[in-house]
């Protein structure tokens, strides 16, 4: 087995644990952090066929690698506005997830930051 | 076996158990530890997937600034820990049989992938020389898929609007709150002087050397933003007003510039973001340095997060 079939196995197994706790996750930050575990098995998935193009003198097709950096910093665009949208959720509602919760103390006070 | 081999599966395995740790460990906070870790094999396995640019990238970005920023959070968010209940045990037993379809659906995809593989890398290595560039990869961001970057630093610039339209009403235009440790005498106020002229220097070489050699615009921008907030953490100095003219122009100084080549491009070239013979390299130079810091400081402003508190003089 190569190093990039090896890497190819391991980037699935990451997609599939990050789908995992993107669905049973309850906070929206641990939701967050799956999205980002499952964004880090995706862009495996092209290092490994950036790895497995190599040719031409270049040890991996720069086409995907190129892409991947691009990824990555939209990735970390999208989990700053997340997290900013989150933490404006927490300050409006003094919650943290989205779960139809059981009716609380009534009056509870919302504003706690 | 080689050691090479050894070492590749033991690297995949440890991804994977940091990777499931993030995943079900029961603290968010432990959680978000976990993900800087994971970050950083991850950086480890791009090295040997022989992909230093995007080893760097993730090491500084995927793993340092949204590490950085997801502690932050984590910190704030903390009081709302015990409120979350887990879905039930059959919700959890479907998502993981759902979950490990996909995942073998798409370990079998990896696997029989057609041989020899189709790539693109004889073709970027054969218009390479006329750009004067010698990193391929730097040669398709900058080159070949010049709008791709281009858009995506309008994207960078988006999303920061997106963060800082939901401060409240009041406090827009204010100072981003960040929880600085003011130690006069503290490590970290040491190392927040020690280490910055340090890491601009090294900044610069990453962005020069990104022509040549694994680095460029996103990596050298990505160690400043790590300066910077190092500076910011340790109190040395204060966040800036979101409402300052002199920081906005920063913030969308690179785009503008790279847009401007880029139109300049229908003058002196055959198109859009085309380079006139011979002028490539110092042109995407030029766009390089102004992006480095347009990225360094938009990134740090998308970790600090919106602005929350108004500094009257």
């Amino acid at each position: 087995m190569t190093a990039a079939a090896l890497y190819g196995v391991c980037a699935a197994a990451l997609v599939g644990f990050g789908l995992f706790g993107l669905i049973t996750s309850p906070q929206l930050l641990r939701k967050i952090l799956a999205f980002n575990v499952i964004g880090s098995g995706v862009f495996m998935l092209f290092g490994v066929i950036a790895r497995r193009g190599a040719a031409g003198g270049v040890d991996a097709d720069p086409v995907p690698q190129a892409l991947v950096i691009t990824g990555i910093v939209v990735a970390f665009s999208a989990t700053a506005m997340a997290v900013a949208l989150l933490l404006r959720l927490f300050k409006a509602t003094g919650e943290a997830t989205l779960a139809v919760s059981a009716p609380k103390d009534a009056g509870g006070d919302g504003d706690r930051s | 076996m080689s050691p090479a081999t050894i070492f590749d599966i033991g690297l995949a395995v440890l991804v994977l158990g940091v990777a499931a740790w993030t995943i079900l460990v029961r603290d968010t906070f432990a959680a978000v530890v976990s993900f800087v870790v994971y970050g950083l094999l991850v950086a480890l396995v791009w090295v040997r997937l022989s992909a230093v640019d995007v080893a760097l990238t993730e090491a500084a970005i995927g793993s340092g600034v949204t590490g950085m920023l997801l502690l932050g959070a984590a910190a704030r968010l903390r009081p709302a820990e015990a409120g979350a209940t887990p879905p039930s045990a059959l919700i959890c037993a479907s998502a993981a049989g759902l979950c490990t379809l996909i995942a073998m659906g798409l370990a079998a995809t990896t696997l029989i992938l057609p041989d020899p593989a189709p790539t693109l890398a004889p073709a970027a290595m054969a218009g390479l020389p006329a750009s004067g560039l010698g990193n391929p990869v730097t040669g398709v961001l900058f080159v070949y898929r010049a709008l791709d970057t281009l858009l995506e630093k309008v994207v960078l610039v988006l999303a920061l609007v997106g963060v800082w339209s939901l401060a409240a009403d009041e406090e827009w235009g204010g100072t981003p709150e960040i929880s600085a440790t003011r130690q006069p005498d503290g490590i970290l106020t040491f190392l927040a002087q020690l280490l910055p002229p340090v890491g601009i220097v090294l900044a610069i070489y990453m962005f020069w050397v990104g022509a040549d050699h694994p680095g460029g615009a996103f990596q050298g921008g990505a160690l400043l933003t790590a300066m910077w907030l190092l500076v910011l953490m340790a109190g040395v100095r204060t966040a800036p007003a979101t409402g300052l003219v002199a920081l906005r122009l920063v913030i969308v100084a690179g785009p503008v510039i790279f847009l401007a080549i880029g139109f300049a491009g229908f003058a002196w070239a055959d198109g859009f973001l085309s380079y006139p013979a011979g002028y490539a390299k110092p042109l995407i130079v030029i766009a390089e340095a102004a992006l480095t810091l347009s990225i360094g400081v938009t990134l740090g402003l998308l970790a600090l997060g919106p602005p929350a508190r108004i500094d009257r003089q």
